[in-house]
């Protein structure tokens, strides 16, 4: 109703974060995966860290112990879902198109699509992009960034966001060291820097070098949610 | 570009309140984030009109609100403000820091009529 010479201006009040509805639908994912006893995994690098063979050796590795699915993100083609597919394991692709990110609605649609895996392991392989995905919660147990020692040292403080965010930096293609100027050491204190938390483990997907320090990493944290949730 | 997908999350949210509190065109929307957050004051700018055109806030003005950055620091047993987030305490120089503020990306009010 307007009332002349009433302003009809108003100011209201809305307190609302930005990411609430994919922090909700997150929750949701959150919530199937705990009621199917799944731990998810979300892995985040740049494009070419090596997330994908890192996943193939895992499989092999691993499938005979647990179920495995993959969901995999990518802006355009099936390449790498098919990757995955030829371990045996069941994958979905997911095309972002133009986004940058998966976000949590592109998961819970992917993970209902899946074969059931209770108590197995998921995957999520982000959209290779040390940027936009480290705002998304997908719902997931942890975030594992995935860095590559042909990479600069300085990427976590260059990338701060991402390696702040996740639990665990997997240092991959640590065979290729001895024909690289590559500082560890380094590393590790600039991840460190910035998140002071983070766990670091050396691995290399080509070789299967630390990969079974990966996979007890992957047990312990398993454990501790489902201890988390039994309580 | 996240901050595409940032304000189509703004403008949803615009739209779902205008619902619920009966207003139809939108003056002025001021955004609060943090200076941890993870968005670009600049790149949200840019796309907000892009977003924002057919809403109700087609014709509104973006206001930021920036909200420092602040961390407690584990070797110091206090807060202290962060510029950055690989920034070392301002005290005593070490990286031993848990961000516990400054990392807001929140809608927090409308100039509505």
């Amino acid at each position: 109703m307007h009332v002349p010479g009433l302003s009809q201006q108003r100011i209201v009040q809305i307190e609302r974060d930005i990411l609430g509805k994919n922090d909700e639908l997150a929750q949701v994912n959150r919530a199937r995966f705990a009621a199917a006893r799944v731990f998810a995994l979300n892995l985040v690098s740049s494009p070419g860290a090596g997330k994908t063979a890192l996943l193939v050796k895992t499989i092999s590795d691993l499938k005979g112990i647990r179920p495995i699915a993959v969901i995999e993100g990518d802006q355009q083609t099936s390449n790498d879902a098919e990757r995955i597919r030829a371990t045996g394991a069941p994958a979905i692709q997911v095309n972002t198109g133009k986004g940058c990110h998966l976000d949590a609605s592109m998961v819970g649609d992917a993970f209902a699509r899946l074969p059931a895996i209770d108590g197995g392991l998921l995957f999520i392989e982000n959209v290779g992009n040390l940027v936009c995905p480290a705002a998304f919660d997908l719902g997931e147990a942890h975030k594992v960034v995935v860095f590559s020692t042909t990479e600069g040292e300085d990427k976590p403080l260059k990338y701060p966001d991402m390696f702040a965010a996740s639990s665990l930096m997997l240092i991959n293609k640590i065979d290729l060291v001895p024909n690289l100027d590559f500082d560890l050491a380094r590393t590790v204190e600039y991840a460190r820097r910035v998140n002071p938390k983070i766990e670091v483990l050396t691995v290399s997907a080509k070789t299967g070098e630390g990969m079974k320090a990966f996979y007890a990493w992957i047990a312990k944290r398993a454990a501790s949610l489902a201890a988390d949730a039994a309580e | 570009m996240h901050e595409m997908a940032l304000c189509e999350g703004v403008i949803d949210i615009i739209e779902a309140e205008a619902l619920r509190q009966s207003f139809s065109r939108v003056k002025t929307v001021w955004l609060e984030i943090g200076a941890l957050s993870q968005v670009e004051p600049d790149a949200m700018r840019f796309c907000f009109p892009v977003c924002a055109a057919h809403s109700v806030a087609a014709e509104a003005k973006l206001e930021i609100i920036s909200a420092p950055g602040e961390a407690w620091c584990m070797s110091c047993i206090k807060t202290v403000p962060v510029k950055r987030r690989y920034d070392p305490c301002p005290c005593c120089g070490g990286y031993q820091l848990q961000v516990t503020a400054g990392e807001e990306m929140r809608v927090k009010e409308l100039e509505v009529a």
